[in-house]
């Protein structure tokens, strides 16, 4: 029975295999928003956001930080193709919180030569680090 | 005839040649070593990519979009990823006559952005055009290195300025065997073998195709160079172990040869210094 509920999740960076395990859930941020995934899931390829990544075992759950990349979802199985995610034991805090300090600033004072895409982007990134860690 | 002194001092110096070819091999096979792993580990990572982006393709097949079709200009963009350093035997200059030598090039064509300065270079002696240098990625390249040129090269694309992209590295197939290889990033060509595939539940798409392939393919086309990069450091540090093997062995015969020489011209002298010793008693008594 508890095969059944599980789907096989690879996260993939370009790096090294950051996990490959029997997952019952994964939750993310997509571009079209946040979705969670369930074993029997539709074929679907989507696009990450930077948010939390959740994966949801049969023991408990695991919370990353993830990026950029984008996601293969088939029915027995989910592929993650990350160009960056960290556990959150590899966040540095600190940084973390003054990036997020930095991107607001940007965003508040932007002026018209202001990359506001990208400013965007590291405040999402910023928040998605921190959350992860707490 | 070389004097005795001569050839001793010439296998001196061969030897101390011979010293420092044989610590540059053992320090590229450690390089080799680190590298070889780290390809492997990004494989992974690309194969699936590959995949993917196959299966979008087989999907979308007749879509109009800039990343499929080849765009006005008829310059060419070739990655070229070399390396900083010489003494990797043809490594360097295979690469360089991979774009030079290839068939309905002109040199006019041709921008060229270059990783690794040997081939930057040879390039501009060449007179190519050459548009970016990131020769100092060439040794210790990461993923973000790679999105960096990736992003000038889709800027150029986007803006006309080169219709075709070519990545140009050596691909490592093991430790004797480097392979200089062309490979085009863009616009995209299909793999025919993916057409085996279609009986695969259809793929869908959160976002509408065309922005899919908007995301996608610049991923996909980093990936491609960073694969290119990782297995180009392999193959050089695989070809300069090869050619220092090759340079020890060939001092290691010097020197026999030499020892030999040595040895003959001391008996000769021995023998020639005797018979003067012999000749001189005798004309005394």
């Amino acid at each position: 029975m508890a095969e059944n509920n599980c789907f096989t999740l690879k996260i993939i960076t370009p790096n090294r295999v950051f996990y490959e395990g029997k997952a019952e859930m994964v939750e993310l941020n997509t571009s079209e928003g946040e979705i969670g995934v369930l074993p029997g899931h539709l074929p679907m390829t989507v696009i990450v956001k930077p948010g939390i990544l959740t994966i949801t075992e049969t023991e408990g759950e695991k919370v990353a930080a993830l990026h950029a990349g984008f996601v293969e979802i088939l029915p027995d199985q989910v592929t993650i193709l990350a160009e960056i995610i960290e556990w959150p034991g590899e966040i540095d805090a600190a940084r973390a919180e003054a990036a997020l300090e930095r991107a607001r600033e940007r965003i508040h004072e932007h002026t018209s030569d202001t990359d506001l895409a990208r400013a965007e982007t590291a405040l999402l990134r910023a928040m998605a680090r921190i959350q992860a860690i707490k | 005839m070389a004097s005795m002194r001569d050839i001793k001092r010439r296998k001196g110096s061969i030897q101390s040649t011979q010293q420092i070819t044989k610590a540059m091999k053992l320090v590229s096979t450690v390089k080799l070593q680190r590298a070889r792993a780290s390809a492997e580990n990004s494989k992974a990572y690309f194969n699936c990519m590959y995949q993917t982006v196959n299966r979008i393709l087989t999907r979308v097949g007749s879509l109009q979009h800039r990343y499929l079709q080849s765009g006005g200009s008829g310059k060419k963009a070739v990655v070229v990823i070399s390396s900083n350093r010489g003494l990797a035997g043809g490594y360097n200059s295979n690469i360089v006559k991979l774009v030079t030598r290839h068939e309905g090039w002109n040199k006019e064509d041709i921008l060229i952005y270059a990783v690794g300065r040997k081939g930057k270079d040879a390039f501009v002696r060449e007179g190519y055009e050459v548009r970016l240098d990131m020769s100092d990625v060439a040794e210790e390249s990461a993923y973000p290195d790679a999105m960096l040129l990736c992003n000038e090269l889709l800027k150029a694309y986007a803006d006309g300025e080169v219709g075709e992209i070519y990545l140009a590295y050596t691909s490592f197939k093991n430790t004797v065997s480097h392979i200089p290889t062309l490979l085009k990033l863009l616009p995209v060509v299909q793999d025919v073998q993916s057409d085996g595939e279609e009986l695969e539940a259809p793929m869908n798409f959160e976002a509408e195709d065309e922005e899919a392939l908007e995301m996608i393919i610049p991923k996909y086309v980093t990936s491609l160079i960073y694969g290119g990069l990782m297995e180009a450091v392999a193959s050089e540090n695989g070809a300069r172990m090869q050619a220092m093997d090759n340079a020890t062995s060939n001092a290691e015969e010097m020197i026999s040869d030499l020892t030999l020489k040595y040895n003959r011209a001391r008996q000769g002298s021995i023998t020639q210094e005797l018979t003067e010793i012999i000749a001189g008693a005798e004309a005394i008594s």
